[in-house]
């Protein structure tokens, strides 16, 4: 048994504490924004926050997320009203749509590091991969969300 | 219409005739086959296969084609809603499940999607749908107020009678309007008065997308569910030979072994004990008869045919004839192009509910009509009996057209006896792809004393998708294969292009834009090799020999135009350019390149000038032409599949790398003024793009570059 706190929300799961976090939000918890693209940290489409920082949750075993706060896609923000949400639906960002709650984990992650990134930190940064090619309007509306995020 | 298109879809049409009849021209407002409610909006009444409408005017319309981010899910309903005069912010979208109802009505009887045709096969269809839902609206509201119909107006699904100032919403006259006769040939908006039809609305499925809740295969749940991963022979043609099914049994959260075509499935309370079991069967495979196959054997047996007759393609004079007595002149390059994976973001998923008595497939799917007809081949029950939902798809590219990984699910759930959603691993997606075919082609042309094109000589070696897909006979052209190579527009007087079928072993599938893709770069490069061989400027020697071809002339100009192609560029940049028509558009590209101090390729820019006739919604075209250049970039660059001992040597990203951001150039699109019918955008913009790179490369460093991946010859992307 280990004990998640995720959302805000604790959970307790009866789970082999070396399986990737990733599963244990997906198949124990129920939460399936956060996306399987290739099991070994490469492609980012499992980015959630852990302590506030991203982390590729296919590659992270849930025992070592014990005593963290993780936030998934879901728990953003209540309503798709973060400003990177904000600024994805603006510039009509997805497509497939598959790899965007990682962009989004990963963005949210960098503008709350670095509120006003230069394209070299976004291309630094934003190392996910989308099979779609969304890439030049992700780099948009992480302009955008930059721009309007002290408005919110 | 293109033959190109034609050939692929009239193969497509003929294996679905084997499978039944299934009626052409069903009414567009009779309900779907069993008359179940269509939506899940609340109080909707249906008004036909298409449209349900509520109390409150919202309109909820059936998109026919699956949502795999090319656009259709908004697209589609643009189309419907103009012509219904719908409230466009009051109109929702939904995946139609599987249903004589969403066939095309013209070219392909199916519900299936792929060839870059949803826009071009449904736009007719639609307009006349929501036109003729339009027409039975106002003549029920005319007829409750009695009135004459031509006194009424509609705006925002809503009927008015201006004279007397009465109206009546879309949701207080569905009852009555779907009652009344169908009227054949509604009349139709002029393009002037679109008010969804041309406009960049934003997507609907853009909101369900960024917060999480947008369901794809890999989440869909269904009560007293169990999830399964499989393994299957890594060498093409292999079987299992032995499995220790104690050891995975014994594992925890493990529900049951089934066994489907040359694998192994685990069936397990969840996905990582699944993928954990699957490792514990430590299955042992016999190889089979392509165990020795590998790619330097795959190359020679490529060029092996080179000195083989083929089936021809296009003979137009005698072009052998004219290259020989004009070989002081005459140009010959050999080209070649590896097999290359799909790797859609979301790995092969499906989930399946197998009862006694019924089949419940929820699946992401370019071929719900396919995935129908396998059920009721696998679990013999009759087709009314078995239902397909269609999730989003995480990427398509051609990959979800295929039903293997339908076909274990069905089997997983009818073996264990309760729902099951499979899930493959990204190791078994990319070494289980139905693959881009590696091909080879030797291209030959000469020229008369005026610089006219004398005659144009080509043979393609390649594996045919048709013979793989669709049982294509040995004595029948694929039509897929040779796109582009046999559609040669620059005005030779003697063309002869054949053919040389290989089949290799390797399973080779639609890969997005088909033939266009290899077939693009090898005669755009080729026709720049030989502007070149006659100093001529690549983009004016195009112009020249494109002679009075407008479609392709006005997309080669406005790219060469918004390019700056005859502008002094800066310092060290170089440009290349492309023209390619296919799915019956109309691409040309521009690429801007420098090459870096250490050697690597940087590509500033990528301008792209599209004709794809009527532009439905600009913002989706736009960045449908942009996926396809990074799509076709990420090929280019890097992508490459090889074979060793008869199996895939690749396995994930990191071996099989994608194109990140920070590697993306600049990429603009500038789209042709058209009042044509709509023509495919999903692919088009792929093509031009490899050849466009590589001919700013040969301008840049004097090198040609023949064969792909760019990283093969030493161009490492910066």
């Amino acid at each position: 048994m280990i004990s998640l706190r995720i959302n805000g929300n604790k959970y307790d799961v009866d789970v082999d504490p070396e399986t990737p976090l990733l599963w244990v939000i997906r198949d124990h918890i129920g939460f399936t924004g956060t996306k399987f693209g290739c099991g070994i940290g490469e492609c980012g489409a499992c980015t959630v926050h852990i302590d506030g920082e991203p982390v590729r949750s296919c590659s992270y075993q849930a025992g070592d997320a014990q005593g963290t706060a993780i936030t998934t896609i879901e728990g953003l923000s209540p309503d798709g009203s973060h400003p990177v949400q904000k600024a994805w639906v603006a510039e009509d960002v997805p497509q497939c749509g598959y790899c965007q709650s990682g962009m989004i984990m990963a963005t949210a992650a960098l503008l709350d590091e670095k509120p006003h990134p230069t394209d070299a930190d976004i291309d630094d940064s934003i190392t996910n991969i989308c099979r779609c090619g969304t890439y030049p309007r992700i780099r948009k509306a992480i302009h955008l969300a930059a721009n309007t995020k002290g408005e919110a | 219409m293109a033959t190109s298109t034609l050939n692929r879809r009239s193969f497509l049409l003929s294996a679905v005739a084997t499978t039944g009849a299934l009626t052409l021209g069903i009414s567009l407002t009779g309900c779907s086959e069993d008359q179940r409610p269509l939506s899940k909006n609340t109080e909707p009444q249906t008004f036909n296969a298409f449209i349900s409408i509520a109390s409150d005017d919202s309109v909820t319309i059936q998109v026919p084609c699956s949502e795999m981010g090319q656009g259709v899910f908004t697209a589609l309903p643009m189309i419907l809603a103009d012509e219904l005069d719908a409230d466009w912010e009051k109109v929702t979208a939904e995946t139609a499940s599987a249903d004589k109802a969403y066939h095309y009505k013209t070219g392909w009887d199916d519900q299936a999607t792929g060839g870059s045709y949803s826009i071009a096969g449904w736009y007719a269809a639609l307009r006349n749908v929501g036109a003729a839902a339009r027409e039975m609206l106002t003549d029920a509201a005319a007829e409750t107020w009695n009135v004459p119909a031509s006194e009424c107006v509609t705006n925002k699904a809503v009927v008015s009678h201006p004279m007397s100032g009465r109206s009546l919403g879309y949701g207080a006259l569905v009852a009555a309007a779907s009652k009344r006769t169908v009227p054949e040939n509604p009349k139709l908006k002029s393009a002037e008065d679109f008010q969804i039809i041309g406009h960049p609305k934003s997507r609907k499925d853009t909101t369900a997308k960024v917060d999480g809740s947008a369901i794809f295969g890999v989440d869909v749940k269904l009560p007293g569910m169990l999830i399964a991963t499989v393994k299957t022979s890594p060498t093409f043609g292999g079987m299992v030979k032995n499995y220790n099914e104690g050891a995975a049994l014994a594992m925890p959260g493990v529900r049951g072994i089934v066994p489907v075509p040359a694998g192994i499935a685990v069936v397990a309370d969840s996905y990582w004990q699944a993928h954990k079991a699957i490792d514990a069967l430590d299955i042992v495979f016999d190889s089979g008869s392509n165990a020795e196959q590998n790619s330097e054997k795959i190359s020679a047996e490529l060029h092996k045919g080179l000195s083989e007759e083929g089936l021809v393609a296009h003979e137009q004079g005698k072009a052998k004839e004219a290259i020989a007595a004009n070989d002081s002149n005459a140009v010959t390059a050999v080209y070649e192009v590896p097999y290359l994976a799909h790797a859609c973001m979301e790995p092969m998923a499906c989930t399946v509910d197998v009862r006694a008595d019924s089949c419940h497939i929820i699946a992401p799917t370019q071929a719900p009509g396919e995935v129908r007809r396998l059920a009721e081949k696998i679990t013999g029950l009759p087709l009314e009996k078995i239902k397909v939902d269609v999730t989003f798809l995480g990427g398509g590219f051609g990959r979800r057209f295929e039903v293997d990984f339908v076909e274990q699910a069905i089997l997983a759930s009818k073996a264990i006896g309760r729902p099951v959603k499979l899930i493959w691993s990204r190791e078994e997606d990319i070494a289980h792809d139905f693959y881009r075919p590696a091909s080879v082609v030797r291209l030959s042309a000469a020229f008369d004393k005026a610089g006219d094109g004398l005659a144009f000589d080509c043979r393609l070696v390649a594996p045919s998708i048709s013979q793989r897909a669709l049982n294509l006979p040995d004595s029948e052209l694929d039509g897929a294969a040779v796109e582009v190579l046999r559609e040669i527009p620059y005005g030779f007087a003697n063309t002869y292009v054949d053919y040389v079928r290989k089949d290799l072993g390797v399973p080779v599938g639609w890969w997005r834009s088909v033939g266009a893709s290899q077939n693009g770069f090898i005669r755009e490069s080729y026709i720049d090799e030989l502007a070149h061989s006659r100093g001529e400027d690549p983009y004016q020697f195009r112009r020249r020999l494109l002679g009075e071809d407008k479609r392709h002339l006005g997309v080669l100009e406005l790219a060469a135009e918004k390019a700056g192609w005859k502008n002094q560029l800066p310092e060290g940049h170089f440009h290349g350019i492309a023209v390619v028509m296919s799915f019956n558009s109309y691409v040309a590209e521009v690429a801007e390149i420098s090459i870096e101090k250490n050697g690597n390729l940087k590509i500033h820019k990528i301008t792209c000038a599209v004709d794809c006739g009527t532009v439905v919604n600009p913002s989706i075209v736009e960045a449908q032409v942009v996926s396809a250049v990074v799509y076709g970039l990420t090929a280019a660059a890097a992508g490459e599949i090889t074979i060793k001992g008869g199996a895939v040597e690749q396995s994930n990203f990191h071996d099989y790398p994608a194109l990140k951001l920070s590697e993306t150039p600049d990429i603009e699109v500038h789209l042709v003024k058209s009042t044509e019918p709509p023509t495919g955008i999903g692919e088009p913009g792929l093509p031009p793009l490899a050849p466009a790179v590589a001919n700013a490369i040969f301008a840049a460093t004097g090198k040609r570059i023949r064969s792909l991946p760019f990283s093969k010859n030493g161009m490492t992307l910066a």
